[in-house]
């Protein structure tokens, strides 16, 4: 800058509001991994209602409330009689009915409400693809619902980890019990959150959005319930598949074995069909996605 | 450079719906009007401008990208308001403002920044903070409007702006629109189906009826030669067209009133000069403005 200039600027009065009309903007634009990451981030807070009204704050808090304190009582009881209470992947099973009440609130939440408001013209009409949005929500979901079982698994982690016994290698061992809960957490989260969106995507009313979910889940478990007790041992032991939740389980019952259920006691038994459960949980999660693609390749165009 | 080019764009909805038909239009940079009844076609066009359907043939180019290749090129450089309410009603002007600036890739402190001088530009300061819920609709429209501008674009595609306003929030909305395209040097679309609101305020108008194209003009060209005046007198009409008749001024009768065009400044005086050589109380003499909309009457007259 020439020194004039600059002297007129240090001369100039102090304290005046000058309007200095539109600026054009010179600064960066950010490319899709970065609008991408922001939306998934706005997502994810969305889900934890932060960012939002005080009301949309007390349910997701609430869920998280109860599920932290279950675990913190289980690392107590441990800590006391020496023996883990749960599993880590066993603590998760026992929680999904509080997952699914969360992802019948966050679902909504997060698509139901942009389709009811009209909103997705102003996203669709950005650089944005349309793709990216359907998957940032999918995603903001799914760490939500990893994080609501995985945080509490930690806590279990820590309190078992801290009063140990058997020093360093008491601490690895939980380790290895750890690192499977959390990937069951994962599977748990992934099949929630997908199929959940789905639903909540396909309304604009969020109390339909939620009951519809709420109904996916519940209403598939007496179907289950009459398979299992069909007097055929192959239907018993396919019956899970009727029901996501129990399809879950069934996953978990063929990979992680004692860790889920101990012994013969407990749990549905799926006799050698766990690849089909396998198998039938990655098509369900592609099948969900592919869905919600589809239904956003449409909507609002 | 050309701003918005199409060639033979046409778009038809289950091959039976012909929203566009044949549409060859090419327009500068300015402020340009886009008139139509509803369902003229003006929603359709703007779509495929920015990329959001594809036409069913003919070429298009915006800013002198192709939106059928690459959308998102243009969509970075375009801002949109769409006609239809499309604010969340909880989140606040500054939240929803700053959101939409990231999705449009502008860093977090760049676009709370952009955010809120986008809101200042359209009117709106302390009222920001408050969720758009409780806004009225002069200032939904407001906000509407800043978060087309949030990003800076080049190009503003405006559907239907002043939708739904009452007539000082429609001066508002327009002197805003008129600012925009001249002061801030962005240019800008603006769609209506009132002619007589855009017609104040642009440079260019384009005319488009049942998805084909009816006139597309510099407005200057469209209205300068056709500025009458009218004058009135209580009585003594037929003296006066005599008088006016002998001073060469070609006179048209429309019922009571004398219609004369406007040459210059002279044509005023020649008239006052007749009234009052006649002794004729003299009831009105004014300029009659063409409205555009008498040039679709007439051309479509013509050509019938």
């Amino acid at each position: 800058m020439p020194e004039p200039s600059s002297a007129a600027v240090r001369t100039a009065p102090t304290g005046v509001i000058h309007d200095i009309g539109y600026q054009r903007y010179e600064g960066p634009r950010l490319g899709r991994r970065h609008v991408f990451g922001a939306l998934y981030l706005h997502g994810l807070r969305t889900t934890f209602g932060l960012g939002r009204s005080a009301k949309a704050k007390i349910f997701p808090w609430l869920v998280v409330s109860i599920v932290t304190l279950v675990a913190v009582g289980l690392a107590a009881i441990r800590s006391q009689i020496g023996e883990p209470v749960a599993t880590y992947a066993q603590f998760a099973d026992s929680m999904s009915w509080l997952v699914l009440f969360f992802v019948a609130v966050a679902a909504p939440e997060l698509v139901s409400r942009d389709l009811r408001s009209g909103v997705l013209p102003l996203y669709f009409s950005r650089p944005l693809p349309r793709a990216d949005y359907a998957v940032a929500k999918l995603l903001a979901l799914v760490t939500a619902l990893w994080l609501l079982l995985g945080g509490p698994q930690l806590v279990m982690f820590l309190g078992a980890a801290f009063t140990t016994k058997e020093g360093m290698g008491g601490v690895w061992d939980e380790l290895l019990d750890l690192l499977p809960g959390l990937l069951y957490a994962g599977l748990w989260a992934v099949v929630f959150a997908s199929v959940g969106l789905l639903i909540a995507s396909l309304t604009g009313k969020r109390a339909f959005a939620a009951g519809g979910v709420v109904a996916v889940f519940l209403m598939t478990t007496p179907i289950v319930a009459t398979l299992a007790i069909l007097p055929s041992r192959a239907a018993n032991e396919l019956a899970g598949l009727a029901s996501p939740s129990t399809l879950v389980q069934g996953v978990g019952i063929w990979s992680l074995g004692d860790l889920l259920v101990e012994g013969d006691q407990g749990g549905p038994s799926i006799g050698g069909f766990g690849p089909v459960y396998a198998l039938a949980a990655v098509l369900l999660v592609a099948g969900a996605t592919a869905l919600l693609l589809v239904r956003y390749r449409k909507v609002a165009s | 450079m050309t701003l918005i080019a199409t060639q033979s764009l046409t778009k038809t909805y289950g091959g039976r719906v012909t929203a566009l038909a044949d549409l060859t239009v090419a327009v500068e940079p300015g402020i340009i009007g886009l008139v139509g009844a509803n369902g003229a076609g003006k929603s359709t066009l703007i779509k495929i401008l920015l990329g959001l359907i594809a036409p069913t043939s003919g070429q298009v180019s915006v800013l002198g990208i192709d939106p059928t290749t690459d959308p998102a090129a243009v969509r970075a450089r375009v801002g949109y308001m769409p006609e239809h309410d499309c604010l969340p009603p909880d989140l606040s002007a500054a939240e929803l403002v700053t959101h939409l600036g990231r999705m449009s890739g502008l860093p977090r402190t760049a676009a709370r920044e952009r955010a809120s001088e986008a809101l200042r530009h359209v009117g709106l300061y302390e009222e920001r903070y408050r969720p758009v819920g409780g806004y009225s609709t002069g200032m939904k429209q407001r906000v509407k409007l800043a978060q087309a501008l949030v990003h800076d674009p080049d190009l503003l595609l405006l559907d239907e702006p002043t939708n739904g306003l009452d007539p000082a929030g429609r001066d508002a909305m327009l002197a805003l629109v008129h600012r925009i395209g001249t002061e801030f040097g962005i240019s800008v679309l603006v769609c209506s189906h009132l002619l007589g609101e855009v017609e104040r305020i642009c440079d260019t108008l384009v005319a488009i009826d049942g998805g084909r194209l009816l006139r597309a003009d510099n407005i200057s060209a469209m209205t300068s030669a056709t500025d009458v005046l009218a004058v009135e007198v209580s009585e003594g009409t037929e003296e006066l067209a005599a008088r006016l008749a002998e001073l060469k001024l070609p006179v048209a009768r429309d019922g009571r009133l004398l219609l004369v065009p406007l040459a210059d400044d002279g044509t005023y005086d020649l008239i006052l000069g007749a009234v009052a050589d006649l002794d004729l109380p003299l009831h009105r003499l004014d300029q009659r403005r063409h409205r555009v909309a008498e040039l679709f009457a007439t051309r479509e007259l013509t050509n019938a």
